[in-house]
């Protein structure tokens, strides 16, 4: 976890803030890879924002966020923030990377989703990687325009009508060279059809990349029950928290290794109840038998669970 | 407990060798598994203590990076940087300097000149002061992981992930054992790992690379390996198999003197890091070697050694490179065990 200082807010659109987190000695905060995001824990809500910035040792974050009206309401809870507040942040996740063997790289954002294409346009920049920019918003409602221009001066096309942008997506995909990646961010239904227009083209899987937020950190799931058959007591597993925690805490302690579901470490026996698998470690038909779980990431699909311990 | 090292050891062991020696038996029976755990906890030993940074610098530094600029000279394919991978080679280099300024503040520091591409990098043990433009190879007097391979004792791997998969695109090793650098860049994780019996059987393989890639930047894990090996040869690669092959032999014909002394046992700490900025994954292989003679100077650790050599199976033992001489150093293990009353 970092707490970081909010050191600037600037409008980038009418609805679009664009917030500086920085350490409160300015030391310099951990590199990311670009497209990358931060959790961010925002009042009543956890929300993940793309880093916008440098990528290599940078001296602060930059994140966009959109005001949403609907939502748990981190949105307009990070538009109320002012300078000097303090933020708590988890550290960056990759989970949109530019591919590095990739003969040229196109990037299609819709909206907001603009952000993780900053940081691939910075990175490729650097080193001298081959892109082309798609860019859809509404009208008025284009963020980061000029740091775009400047990035991408060659290459970058902007489009407030849907009709240009489909026919130009169409043009695009149909010419690249092979061995081009496809980036794509924006709404979800932006990134359907941007797909689905890929995929017409024969663009393999593998080639097309989209930041869907949220996919890599597990679930923190519904709270559960967990009966200690051996020590004779109950506990309750909260969201976002583990079993392997818990336990650790009631003074049973499990060995472990990983605490990801990989290493095989902290299996343990289940006598009554039936647990929710999210491990990587059990075999399908050891997972049917549903007579043990991986206690540092699997949960339960019951209310409760019996374990001898 | 009170251990008089001095007793039993090889004269011309260094002590933290032992003090530093990471034993990797947490048990009598040892089996393949995704042994993966956060690093950067120190854990204790009965001789001292090991893990508590990535990197790792002993009393062996001068000698295993003259080693290494030696098997370099003699056979440049050790290390390679498949063009795709330029970025990773930087990032590595940066991010094993920051490493190594942080297990060795008085030694290493790395500075950042303003908010800029310059870097000032200086490495007191071998009189280093290297200023460098990020990402320029001018600035440089070699290449990135040939300028960071000739400062530390690890190995380094670094490999590319796409298309669900990992592929080992870049490196520099010398000290691999068993294997080829030279020969198996570009290829996948998955391919790497074919002849090893057992492991696909039970999906460790195939979970490790999972884990890798879920593997983030701000969290490096490590696992170990072993083995055991004739001589101080950190060389045991496929291509040099005729210098040292034939060791796995003659070690059966030696007294039991110089079999303790010869006899080692290797120890590889690897940890597995996200480099942040290339997204690449990066091995670190530190070796270590310790003769039986050292280890049964530390009795628990003499006889767990004993406990995991008698009851391994043929098969690893095999693979392992040591079955020739399997049951003589379990004998010679058993001979030393402290006697009763
Ligand atoms: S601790 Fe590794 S699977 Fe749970």
């Amino acid at each position: 976890m970092l707490q970081l200082v909010v050191t600037e807010i600037t409008e980038a659109s009418p609805q679009v803030r664009t917030l500086t987190l920085a350490r409160p000695d300015r030391a310099s905060l951990p590199s990311f890879t670009p497209g990358s995001h931060l959790v961010l824990e925002c009042g009543p809500s956890v929300n993940a924002y793309s880093l916008l910035g440098d990528s290599r040792m940078p001296s602060a974050y930059t994140i966009s966020v959109l005001k949403l009206g609907a939502g748990r309401g981190g949105s307009r809870w990070l538009h109320e923030r002012s300078p000097g507040d303090m933020v708590t942040v988890r550290p960056p996740r990759s989970m949109f990377p530019p591919m590095q063997k990739a003969r040229k790289h196109l990037l299609i954002a819709g909206g907001i989703g603009v952000t993780p294409i900053l940081s691939h346009l910075r990175a490729a920049a650097r080193w001298g990687h081959q892109t082309e920019v798609l860019y859809s918003h509404r009208p008025g409602h284009g963020t980061h325009l000029d740091e775009l221009r400047q990035l991408a001066p060659e290459s970058l096309r902007c489009f407030t009508r849907r009709s240009e942008f489909h026919a130009a997506l169409q043009e695009s995909l149909g010419r690249q060279p092979i061995g081009t990646h496809l980036y794509c961010c924006g709404p979800e239904s932006f990134m359907d059809t941007v797909c689905r227009s890929a995929e017409e083209f024969g663009w393999p899987e593998g080639r097309i990349h989209t930041e869907r937020f949220g996919a890599d950190a597990l679930d923190p799931g519904a709270p559960f029950e967990v009966v200690l058959r051996d020590s004779q007591r109950t506990v309750t597993v909260e969201p976002g928290r583990s079993l392997l925690e818990v336990l650790e805490e009631t003074g049973i302690s499990v060995p472990n290794l990983c605490r990801q579901g990989f290493c095989g470490e902290c299996r343990i026996p289940v006598t009554a109840g039936t647990p929710l698998h999210r491990d990587h470690y059990l075999e399908d038909q050891e997972k049917a038998a549903d007579d043990s779980l991986m206690c540092c990431v699997s949960r339960a699909q019951t209310d409760s669970l019996e374990v001898p311990l | 407990m009170n251990i008089d090292l001095a007793s039993d050891l090889a004269s011309d062991l260094a002590p933290d060798l032992v003090r530093t020696f990471p034993f990797p038996f947490p048990q009598d029976i040892y089996r393949y598994s995704t042994n993966v755990e956060r690093a950067g906890a120190a854990v204790e030993t009965p001789a001292g203590q090991w893990g508590e940074s990535v990197v790792h610098i002993d009393s062996e530094y001068a000698h295993e990076l003259g080693e290494r600029q030696a098997i370099l000279g003699r056979d440049p394919s050790r290390m390679q940087v498949l063009p795709h991978m330029r970025a990773s080679a930087w990032d590595a280099m940066l991010t094993i300097m920051q490493a190594l300024a942080l297990a060795h503040p008085e030694q290493m520091v790395l500075e950042r000149e303003g908010e800029g591409e310059t870097f000032l990098w200086t490495n007191r043990l071998l009189g280093i002061e290297q200023r460098f433009s990020y990402g320029d190879e001018d600035t440089l007097p070699d290449e990135p992981l040939t300028f960071i391979g000739a400062q530390v004792q690890e190995d380094i791997a670094l490999l590319d992930q796409r298309e669900g998969q990992l592929f080992v695109d870049a490196g520099l090793v010398t000290f691999a054992a068993d294997w080829s650098f030279g020969f198996d860049v570009g290829m996948s994780f998955l391919e790497i790992h074919g002849p090893v019996p057992r492991v696909h059987q039970t999906g460790v393989i195939a979970r490790a690379q999972k884990f890798l890639m879920r593997l983030q930047a701000d969290a490096p894990h490590r696992r170990t390996n072993w083995s055991l090996t004739v001589g101080r040869r950190l060389d045991v690669s496929t291509e040099t198999y005729p210098e040292w092959g034939p060791d796995r032999t003659r070690i059966l014909t030696v007294d039991d003197d110089a079999f303790g002394a010869e006899v080692h046992l290797r120890v590889e700490v690897q940890h597995l890091v996200r480099l942040p900025e290339s997204g690449s994954v990066m091995f670190l292989i530190r070796t270590y070697l310790l003769p039986l003679e050292a280890i049964a100077g530390i009795e628990p650790w003499r006889a767990r050694l004993h406990a995991v050599l008698a009851e391994l199976p043929e098969d690893m033992a095999d693979y392992k490179g040591f079955i020739a001489y399997r049951d003589r150093a379990v004998q010679w293990l058993s001979a030393r065990a402290p006697q009763e009353g």
